[in-house]
C-alpha cells in the first residue's frame, strides 16, 4: 500500500496468485498422507484363500477357520437342524435370500452348495462380532423356549438360524454372509475361491 | 487481565534480578507470570466444584508422564511370538511383570484415563450448575467440548494398545459404526483400520495417534481453553460477574489474585484427589472391572468374540443412546440412526450456551424447575451408563429409549424450560459464608 492509502493492485493480484499456488500445493501434499492410511499392498494380497478338509467334521458339529483374518464356520448340519430352516421362514427378515448376502450358487433354501454343509462368514452384519452357537433347542443355554437352535450375538443381540439368515427386528440389517467358497474334492472345501460354473 | 500490559522488570542490582532484568527485555516472563498468576483476578467465592479444572491439568501430566515411560517398553505389534502370543500383549505382561517399577506405571496410565473422565465430567457438570458455558464465556466452553471429543478419541485408541479381547472387539464395533453412514461408509472404515479387518495396521496407526497425534491437538486446545478463560475471567457460583465492580486501581472488588490464593487452594484439592486415586491404583487397578475390563487379560482373538462386550464405563451411557435405536427412519438402517444418535449425544452439549436462554446464570438463583430437569438428565445419564455395561436385553432397551428421550429432551426443550422457571434475585457481590 502507498503512503497515501491507494492500494497496489499488480501487487495484491500477486499476493492472491501466489497464495492461491501455494494452497492448490498444499493440498496436492496431502495426497500420499491420507493415501498411506489406506490398506497396503500387502494388506491387500493377504486375501489368499484357504483349504479346509472337513473329513473330519462329525454331523452337528461347528469348525471355525480363518479367511482375510475372519472367521469362517463350517457347520455339518443334521437333518433336524435342516428341518428348523422351514419352519422360520416367517420369523426370519430374509427368508429367500433376496440380498445380496451370497454367491449365487448358495442362493437356495439351505444358503449353501451341499444341504448339509453350511459355510458362513462368523460375523455378524450389524458392527462385526462374531456371534456365539447356541445350537441347543429351547431356554437350556439361556435363548426363549420356543428357540430351534442358530446363534446369538453376544454384542447386540442379534439371532441368526442354522443358515446364518437374520431374525426379524433385530440391530444386524442383513444375513450373515457366504464367502465364495468351491469343493475341491467330497471333503475339501476351497474358501475365497470359486470354479467357474460351481 | 491477561496480555503485555505490564512494565518491563527492573532489575534491584542483584545478579539474579540482572538476570531476570536482561530475560524480561527479551522474553514475556514476569508479563506472563502476572497476566496469568499473580495479578489474575479470580473470583473469591470459588467452592470445591472449582478444583476440578487444576484436576484434570495433573491427571493430563500423570499420563503424559507415565505414557513417555510406558512407551520404552511397549510394542504396536499385532504379530504373534514364539509362544503364540501377540507381541503387544506381551509387552503390556512384560511391563506388569518383568520391568521394575512398571506396573505402578502402567496402573497409574489406566486409572489415570478412568480418574480424567470422572475429573472431566465434574469439571463440567460445574459448567452445567452455574452456568459457566454463557456468554461472554461462549468459546471456552467450545475449547472444552473439543478437549472433551479429543480425550474421547485419545482413550479410545489407548484402549487398542494391550491388544486384549476388549481391545480388539471394541475396535472392531466402534470402526464399523462409521461403516453405517451412506455411501462413503465402508470405504472409510476401511480407511480408519487400514486392512479388510482390524490388525497390526490398525494397532500402529491407533498408537500413532495416542502418543502423538492426539495429544498434541490436546495440549494446543488445554492453551486455548485456558487463553480464552484469562481473556474473559472465571465465572463462580453466584454466577456475578466481578469485573463490574472494581476498585481504584481497577482490579475486581471480589476478586483475589490466583496466586498465591488459589494455587495453594489447588494443592488441597490435589492432595486430597491423590489420596483417592492411590487407593483406587493400589487396591483396586481394575476398578472392579470398570477400569480394566476382564475380557482384556486375554489376547486378542479375531476367532472369537467374549460372551459379553461392553466399552469402558465412561462410554456407556452414549453406547446405550447408540443401542436404543432400533428403527429404521428414511429408508436407512437402525444402525445409521444409532449412530447419528450417539455423535449427536456427545455434539449437543456444543450448543448448550445458546440453548439456555435463562435471565440469570447460576443455580443459585434459579428455580424448582432447572433443578428438576438437572437432576432428571443426571439420573438418566447414570441409569445409561450402567445400562450400557450390561447385555441386550427387552428391559434394558424401553429403559433406556426412555432415558434417551429424556436426555435429549433436556437439551432440545431448554429454551423453553430455562425462560419458564422462577427466578431469584442476583445480588451484585459474589456472597460467601462468613
Amino acid at each position: 500500500m502507498s503512503k497515501q492509502g491507494k492500494m497496489d493492485c499488480g501487487r495484491r493480484n500477486l499476493i492472491v496468485a501466489t497464495a492461491a499456488v501455494g494452497g492448490a500445493g498444499a493440498v496436492a501434499a496431502l495426497v500420499p498422507f491420507v493415501s498411506s492410511l489406506l490398506p497396503s499392498e500387502r494388506a491387500k494380497a493377504s486375501g489368499a484363500p484357504v483349504e479346509v478338509d472337513i473329513s473330519k467334521l462329525e454331523p452337528g458339529q461347528m469348525m471355525t477357520v480363518e479367511w482375510r483374518g475372519k472367521p469362517v464356520w463350517i457347520i455339518n448340519r443334521t437333518k433336524e437342524m435342516l428341518d428348523t430352516l422351514p419352519k422360520l421362514a416367517e420369523q426370519v427378515a430374509d427368508p429367500k435370500s433376496e440380498k445380496q448376502q451370497q454367491p449365487a450358487y448358495a442362493k437356495n433354501e439351505t444358503r449353501s452348495v451341499k444341504p448339509e454343509i453350511m459355510v458362513v462368514i462368523g460375523i455378524c452384519t450389524h458392527l462385526g462380532c462374531s456371534p456365539s452357537s447356541k445350537f441347543k433347542v429351547g431356554a437350556e443355554e439361556g435363548m426363549g423356549a420356543d428357540w430351534l437352535g442358530g446363534f446369538l450375538c453376544p454384542c447386540h443381540g442379534s439371532t441368526f438360524d442354522f443358515a446364518g439368515r437374520v431374525f426379524k427386528a433385530k440391530p444386524a440389517p442383513t444375513n450373515l454372509e457366504v464367502p465364495p467358497h468351491a469343493y475341491l474334492a467330497d471333503t475339501r472345501i476351497i474358501i475365497g475361491e470359486e470354479k467357474k460354473g460351481a | 487481565m491477561a496480555g503485555g500490559t505490564f512494565e518491563k522488570y527492573k532489575s534491584d542490582g542483584s545478579l539474579a534480578g540482572n538476570l531476570l532484568e536482561w530475560v524480561d527485555a527479551r522474553f514475556p516472563a514476569t508479563s506472563m507470570w502476572r497476566g496469568h498468576l499473580s495479578e489474575y483476578y479470580a473470583p473469591k467465592n470459588f467452592n470445591f466444584w472449582y478444583f476440578f479444572g487444576s484436576l484434570a491439568l495433573l491427571v493430563l501430566v500423570i499420563q503424559i508422564v507415565t505414557g513417555i515411560f510406558l512407551v520404552m517398553h511397549y510394542k504396536p505389534d499385532a504379530s504373534l511370538n514364539a509362544n503364540g502370543v501377540p507381541i503387544a500383549f506381551a509387552s503390556v505382561e512384560y511391563i506388569m511383570r518383568d520391568v521394575p517399577g512398571g506396573w505402578i506405571i502402567r496402573y497409574l496410565h489406566s486409572t489415570g484415563a478412568s480418574a480424567f473422565f470422572i475429573v472431566v465430567y465434574l469439571h463440567m457438570f460445574r459448567g452445567l450448575l452455574y452456568g459457566s458455558y454463557r456468554k461472554p464465556r461462549e468459546l471456552i466452553w467450545l475449547f472444552g467440548v473439543g478437549i472433551f471429543l479429543v480425550l474421547m478419541g485419545e482413550a479410545f485408541f489407548g484402549y487398542l494398545l494391550p491388544w486384549g479381547q476388549m481391545s480388539y472387539w471394541g475396535a472392531q464395533v466402534i470402526v464399523n459404526l462409521f461403516g453405517a453412514i451412506p455411501v462413503i461408509g465402508n470405504d472409510l472404515s476401511i480407511l480408519i483400520r487400514g486392512d479388510f479387518v482390524v490388525g497390526d495396521a490398525t494397532l500402529n496407526r491407533f498408537f500413532s495417534f495416542h502418543v502423538i497425534a492426539f495429544p498434541l491437538v490436546l495440549i494446543g486446545l488445554i492453551a486455548a481453553h485456558i487463553l480464552a478463560l484469562h481473556e474473559t475471567g472465571s465465572n463462580n457460583p453466584d454466577g456475578v460477574e466481578i469485573k463490574a465492580l472494581k476498585d481504584e486501581h481497577g482490579i475486581p472488588l471480589d476478586g483475589i489474585p490466583f496466586h498465591p490464593y488459589y494455587t495453594v487452594k489447588d494443592i488441597v484439592g490435589v492432595t486430597v484427589f491423590l489420596m483417592v486415586f492411590s487407593i483406587f491404583m493400589f487396591f483396586m487397578p481394575e476398578g472392579g472391572g470398570y477400569f480394566l475390563e476382564r475380557p482384556n487379560f486375554y489376547p486378542a482373538d479375531p476367532l472369537k468374540t467374549p460372551p459379553h462386550i461392553a466399552p469402558v464405563w465412561y462410554f456407556t451411557p452414549y453406547y446405550s443412546i447408540l443401542r436404543a435405536m432400533v428403527w429404521n427412519f428414511f429408508g436407512l438402517d437402525a444402525k445409521f440412526w444409532g449412530v447419528v444418535a450417539m455423535g449427536a449425544s456427545v455434539v449437543i452439549f456444543a450448543f448448550l450456551p445458546w440453548l439456555d436462554r435463562s435471565p440469570v446464570k447460576s443455580i443459585r438463583y434459579r428455580g424448582p424447575l432447572t433443578k428438576v430437569m438437572i437432576a432428571i438428565f443426571v439420573v438418566c445419564f447414570f441409569i445409561l451408563g450402567y445400562l450400557g455395561t450390561l447385555s441386550p436385553s427387552p428391559t434394558g432397551e424401553i429403559i433406556s429409549q426412555i432415558c434417551t428421550v429424556f436426555y435429549f429432551g433436556f437439551f432440545l426443550t431448554m429454551p423453553w424450560w430455562s425462560r419458564m422457571d422462577k427466578f431469584k434475585p442476583v445480588p451484585d457481590r459474589v456472597t460467601m459464608k462468613k
